[in-house]
């Protein structure tokens, strides 16, 4: 899985002044490291595509697939540029009695300049202790299946392992390794549904289904809110067209260079009644991260 | 526990690695000391305790082998030191095992202890440490650097920290490994009452082909990339060969290990698609006996999500063929066919199953194993494993350890 605070995001360029709606790319990342908006700077928009669309909306009536891609445009990483990243997460797995269970984790990310490429991340878990400094190695890639190594400290072993098993559970929680992978705008199509109050805030509400394989899901209901893009909820529908899980983000923080980043999510499975919420720790940035150093050959070093 | 085997051992070739391991250490302390004071490093500590209990249904085969059980206990302290920028590593990492019934595998090892430089696209690492190379599962062919420690486990995945100076490169072209490995470390076997060894124990000092004995300076050099779908792997390695011959001694009451000098080249490659991992481990080596080739070669299809559940299962498949002729270090693996299962319910106890069975095509003689583990609370684990050998007829690789099936039961707490 490539957890989810990859950031597939790329160029490193001068970001022009466009209109914030029509910013956008043809990457983005998922709810789990929500889609950043750049404060006061709107990120460039890289496809022509995306502007082709923004600019149609204005001119045409919109579709209500039209306007959910925009949608999801303009939710879309904004946040390209943030070179790389670490964060230390808590996950605290709740079954449905409420017996709780946690592992701490250490995701480190790195943005690759190159578009034709999805970022490199890895996951290094800290707890429970007895597989402590097992790590999980991502290169993302923009169709195909990602490549995905396990490191196993007992054994100083690097496994490359398949990458099919998209809904399958990841460490044991109610999230999915699809729930973690960066998301590309090209891997769902979308549907505006309509406006809704979250919170404080008016969200939009975007159906979105998946165009890749092996998915778990069906289609997927986001809303995203019209203040600063972020998405503040998920309801995942499973392949029968039921409601299975969902997500909630919140605590959402705003860093130097206008990233935002949720630092509460919940995910709860109606189905099985347990639930996974995941607390991150603040974010540090611009850590000189390097490809080597999300090598398979810098796995026995990165614990 | 060792002053038995002390006895044996020539004085000379020791000392050499003895001066290295107290030099060694000597580096460790200091540079602990001076890095206690760095600003923004910081020390982890970790590791675990353990107990276990193996069980041994049949009576033993040889006279002095231990009956029914046999209690152990295990300590693995690790300690691991980086600087604020990580460009500076200290890994410490002991083991020790106390053994009720065998002194021999009683027995004490620095798995690392270990300084890394980590420079721009290139790193430093000096002091003693563990390497794998290697993709299959059945066999760990390739993975020829750490000696086995063999008093451990038959499935040779336990290993004695060597110590060495690597150097490693990282380029477009992938990532380059020089190694010096400097000093030798003896196989440990089963003592005379331990169960799991050749009719005559393994005891006294070991022979070397080579002149400088276990101070031999060895080298090796590994070049490894991933190339899409490939995870593409090749070395070569010159100097004294991990598996010892085993020579009946003067007396003819025991046996003694014989070390020779190999030259060696090797390739590991992995083929990820879908759900299938396709894999292959082959050397060539010469020095122990005629030259010869080995391999191994194999497949690993994952059932993800099985019955609509969230366990995954596993089915492999490998074949094994070992081409060294009755002058080399003898091996089980000359012929034969792995086949095994592994199911992992990725619950939140992490609860794992393996099992699987080597069958020699020439004599029918099988090796079976189940190991299955959970997780017990934050620190607990309950790992249970289970071998079982059929030795067809008394001339057949496994006849030696033909009454040694066994089931093992460890509890492991860790911090």
């Amino acid at each position: 899985m490539t957890p989810c605070l990859l950031e597939i995001v790329t160029a490193q360029e001068e970001i022009p002044p466009d209109p914030p709606f029509i910013k956008g790319g043809n990457q983005r990342r998922s709810d789990l490291c929500p889609p950043l908006v750049k404060g006061g700077r709107p990120a460039k928009g890289v496809g022509g595509f995306v502007l082709a669309v923004a600019l149609a909306s204005a001119l045409l009536a919109e579709t209500p697939e039209e306007k959910g891609f925009a949608i999801a445009a303009r939710s879309d990483r904004s946040d390209r540029g943030f070179g790389d990243s670490a964060v230390t997460l808590e996950m605290v797995l709740r079954n449905k009695a409420g017996r709780e269970a946690r592992r701490t984790l250490t995701i480190r990310t790195l943005e690759v300049p190159d578009e034709s490429r999805g970022d490199l991340s890895l996951v290094v878990f800290d707890s429970p202790p007895d597989i402590a400094g097992t790590g999980l190695l991502s290169h993302a890639k923009i169709l195909e299946p990602d490549d995905q190594w396990l490191y196993l400290p007992a054994l100083k072993r690097v496994k490359r392992i398949s990458s099919v098993n998209k809904s399958g559970p990841f460490v044991g929680s109610e999230l999915a390794f699809e729930d973690f992978t960066a998301l590309e705008l090209e891997k769902f199509d979308y549907k505006y549904v309509g406006e809704e109050p979250c919170g404080e805030l008016v969200c939009d509400v975007v159906e979105r289904i998946p165009r890749y394989e092996h998915s778990g899901y069906s289609r997927q209901k986001a809303w995203v809110d019209q203040d600063v893009y972020q998405a503040r909820k998920v309801e995942f529908f499973d392949r029968k067209g039921d409601l299975l899980k969902t997500l909630t983000l919140s605590d959402y923080r705003r860093y130097d260079g206008g990233w935002w980043r949720a630092h509460e999510l919940s995910m709860v499975n109606h189905v099985t009644g347990k639930s996974t919420d995941l607390l991150y720790s603040d974010y540090a940035f611009g850590l000189g991260l390097t490809e080597d150093d999300l090598s398979t050959g810098a796995l026995e070093r990165l614990r | 526990m060792r002053a038995r085997v002390r006895q044996f051992l020539p004085p000379q070739p020791r000392v050499r690695l003895r001066t290295l391991g107290i030099v060694g250490a000597r580096f460790l302390l200091v540079l602990m000391a001076s890095t206690a004071g760095a600003d923004g490093g910081a020390w982890t500590a970790a590791g675990s305790v353990a107990l276990e209990l193996r069980w041994f249904a049949d009576d033993p085969a040889f006279p002095g082998q231990l009956t029914g059980t046999q209690p152990s206990a295990t300590l693995a302290p690790e300690l691991r030191w980086r600087s604020a920028e990580r460009r500076h590593q200290v890994d410490l990492a002991a083991f020790g095992r106390w053994d009720d019934g065998d002194d021999e595998r009683s027995h004490v090892d620095l798995r690392e202890g270990s300084y890394r430089y980590v420079g721009d696209s290139f790193e430093v690492l000096a002091g003693v440490s563990r390497v794998f190379w290697g993709v299959t599962e059945s066999r760990h062919l390739v993975d020829v650097v750490n000696q086995t420690d063999a008093v451990e486990d038959v499935d040779e995945e336990d290993k004695l920290g060597q110590p060495m100076l690597r150097l490693a490169f990282q380029r477009d072209w992938g990532r380059l490994e020089l190694y010096s490995l400097l000093g030798f470390r003896e196989r440990t076997f089963p003592g005379p009452e331990g169960r799991l060894r050749p009719p005559l124990p393994v005891d006294g000092g070991a022979l070397y082909e080579s002149g400088a004995g276990d101070g031999r300076v060895d080298w090796a050099v590994r070049w490894s990339r991933a190339a899409g779908a490939w995870d593409l792997g090749a070395y070569v390695f010159h100097g004294t060969g991990r598996e010892p011959r085993l020579l009946p001694s003067a007396d003819g009451r025991r046996l003694v290990p014989f070390y020779r000098v190999t030259s060696q080249g090797g390739v590991d490659v992995q083929y990820t698609r879908g759900a299938w991992l396709w894999k292959l481990e082959a050397l060539a080596r010469e020095g122990q006996g005629a030259s010869f080739g080995a391999a191994v070669a194999g497949f690993e299809r994952t059932f993800y999500q099985l019955g609509g559940s969230s366990a995954d299962l596993g089915v492999l498949a490998e074949v094994l063929w070992d081409g060294r002729d009755p002058t080399a270090p003898a091996t089980i693996y000359d012929d034969d066919t792995f086949v095994g299962l592994r199911l992992a319910l990725n619950d939140v106890q992490d609860t794992e199953l393996l099992a699987g069975a080597v069958v020699d095509h020439d004599d029918g003689s099988v090796a079976a194993l189940v190991e299955a583990s959970r997780r017990f609370g934050g620190r607990t684990v309950l790992k249970l494993d289970v071998r079982l050998f059929a030795g067809a007829d008394p001339a057949a690789d496994l006849a030696a350890v033909d009454r040694d099936s066994f089931v093992s039961l460890r509890a492991s707490w860790h911090w």
